[in-house]
């Protein structure tokens, strides 16, 4: 009986596992049965007013890497506050607020950054999609930057005090090296994360159906666009939201897996 | 420059509290005029932007006293029960054909009602699943096979909410609908989904915190001649549960957000789901389909339910880290 009842919940389990992979399975090869078959070379050349997806792509791409211009540096020296100077209550509050902060409702963030960028500049704006999306990335930054600095050895830091140096060279020269991979991985996956974002751009950056690279206007978003797409009737734009949506499936996982490959390596 | 480095990273650091603080006040400012017309009857009233008649001619809104408002909303409540698909039509009509003074008043019954369904939906489904892979990959597979099955489950994790929202309309919800009938769009459908989402975090932090029980504590017990499913009753999941719990939380709190691949499946509509396979709305579909339309006292009742939001979100998130993944550690 005791060994029935293991062979059961062994049985299920295996089971649970081949379901999850099941979903991945099925949506994967829904992206690439339907976005295959309206894939063609053609969407990198026009924009999507005339059927085409370049506009979008660029964009959001120019929107996440603004994000990751404002993010990443906050986030790192925010972690490093945390980790190397921060003593005491004071660190361990903003470590837990930014916990929280990574786990809020990202179209919160979206309605904040309307109140106040949106509202104040008379309109959606590139800009403020980039904010919104940087908000989003912060936390993430900083979660991976303090806990890969917590990995560099004691002994490092100290070799690099008694040998004169002030504590800034010491993090700079010293301490962000020995923590560079780590880091890096980090900040890719918390690059993938905001890039397949749609929520956060909803009201903030919108979308457009022009290429442009004017920050001060509505701003073309693959991830809006989708949304756009899918919601209309016509099964043309729904053919063109699902190529847009196996392209971003595979930029966002090559970039995921990527991180994951870098740190594999370094191991 | 030592100094001044040090003074960077501080204020990096400060703005994580400026910022969240800033959200907090932010929406509170904007939901004021909502705060101040409905009061804390927001949250039980079913009625989402409908017109209403004052019965005395001063729509002065600000000055409109909490009991007037209770004594509509109950108005409301029994017009409500005659009709309720034709509702928005009749109040166009009645807009029209007399000049009695109205005003439009919002209720964040239906919303609210709709994250929470879904939200509770999702837990069901995921769970017993989330709860067997982790097991899968902590105690079952060898190494090589739960690090490829590991990265895979991570990988479903990685997909943008926007795919799942497009599959699972597309794909997943005909198959529920034709195994469950009602409509393709509903509670049932947006739960599910909402639960293959939040399926691989959870596996993923279960996992984690499976890995934390000591093999010595394992190794005795298989010494004992348990079983592999007595040894993770017995041991593993009473050492972790904290740390189980806390994850499960944690999930809860991600799937009250998620907005994208619930917008696709919900319906999008404000009435109260009288059975589970009816279609309704949630805080954030209401948010990301309205907000673009909204003005005036509707935007102000939109921020409304994003404050409920993430005061509901921030207490579940602080709950989970600072109560159950602390002790965990």
């Amino acid at each position: 009986m005791r060994l029935l009842v293991n062979k059961i919940f062994l049985a299920l389990s295996v089971f649970s596992a081949f379901i999850g992979l099941a979903f991945l399975a099925w949506i994967l090869i829904t992206l690439f049965i339907k976005g295959l078959g309206s894939f063609h070379f053609g969407l990198f050349l026009n924009d999507l007013i005339d059927g085409g997806l370049r506009n979008l792509i660029i964009g959001q791409f120019i929107l996440a890497g603004i994000a990751s211009a404002i993010g990443i540096p906050l986030g790192m020296a925010a972690g490093i506050y945390i980790q190397e100077y921060g003593q005491g209550k004071y660190a361990s509050i903003i470590r837990d607020l930014s916990d929280i902060m990574m786990s809020a409702p990202s179209i919160v963030i979206g309605a904040f950054v309307y109140a106040v960028v949106v509202v104040p500049t008379g309109g959606t704006s590139g800009f403020a999609g980039a904010i919104a999306l940087a908000i989003m990335m912060i936390p993430v930054v900083i979660n991976t930057t303090d806990n890969m600095l917590s990995l560099v050895p004691r002994e490092l830091r100290e070799a690099g005090i008694a040998l004169g140096a002030s504590k800034y060279k010491v993090i700079t020269d010293i301490v962000i090296k020995a923590a560079k991979v780590g880091i890096m991985t980090g900040v890719l996956l918390a690059f993938a994360r905001i890039i397949g974002e749609t929520a956060p751009l909803l009201f903030t950056s919108e979308t457009s159906n022009y290429f442009s690279l004017d920050l001060t206007e509505s701003f073309p978003s693959l991830t809006v666009s989708i949304y756009d797409l899918a919601n209309e009737p016509e099964e043309s734009s729904r053919d063109l939201a699902w190529a847009a949506s196996f392209i971003l499936t595979v930029l966002v996982l090559v970039i995921n897996l990527t991180g994951r490959f870098i740190t594999r390596n370094k191991d | 420059m030592e100094k001044i480095f040090q003074k960077l990273s501080l204020s990096s650091a400060s703005l994580v509290f400026v910022i969240l603080l800033g959200i907090f006040i932010t929406l509170f400012i904007a939901a004021k005029p909502a705060i101040d017309e409905f009061g804390f009857n927001f949250i039980i009233n079913p009625d989402w932007n409908k017109e209403v008649q004052v019965e005395n001619s001063s729509i002065d809104s600000t000055s409109t006293s909490i009991q007037e408002n209770d004594t509509l909303e109950d108005d409301e409540m029994i017009a409500d029960e005659d009709d309720m698909m034709l509702e928005d039509e009749d109040d166009m009509m009645m807009e029209d054909e007399d000049d009695i003074a109205t005003k439009t008043i919002y209720g964040g019954l239906v919303p609210i009602v709709g994250t929470l369904l879904t939200t509770i939906i999702a837990l069901i489904f995921a769970l017993p699943i989330a709860m067997g892979i982790a097991v899968f990959l902590a105690e079952i597979a060898p190494k090589n096979i739960s690090n490829i099955v590991g990265i895979a489950i991570e990988l479903l994790a990685a997909i943008p909410s926007i795919i799942f929202g497009m599959w699972g309309l597309y794909y997943f919800a005909p198959i529920i609908a034709d195994l469950f009938g009602g409509y393709q769009v509903s509670l049932l459908t947006a739960g599910l989904v909402l639960g293959v989402m939040i399926l691989p975090f959870m596996a993923a932090i279960t996992r984690d915190s499976m890995n934390t029980t000591p093999s010595v504590l394992k190794e005795s017990a298989y010494a004992l001649g348990a079983t592999k499913f007595e040894v993770i009753k017995d041991i593993i999941f009473p050492y972790s549960k904290v740390g189980i719990i806390g994850s499960i939380i944690l999930a809860l709190g991600r799937a009250l957000g998620e907005t994208m691949a619930v917008a696709f499946l919900i319906g999008s509509i404000f009435v109260l789901p009288q059975k589970i396979t009816d279609p309704t709305i949630s805080i954030p579909v209401a948010m990301a389909n309205n907000f673009g339309e909204a003005s005036g006292l509707g935007e102000s009742a939109l921020f409304y339910l994003a404050l409920i939001l993430f005061v509901i979100s921030f207490a579940i998130i602080s709950v989970a880290k600072f109560y159950f993944l602390k002790r965990a550690k």
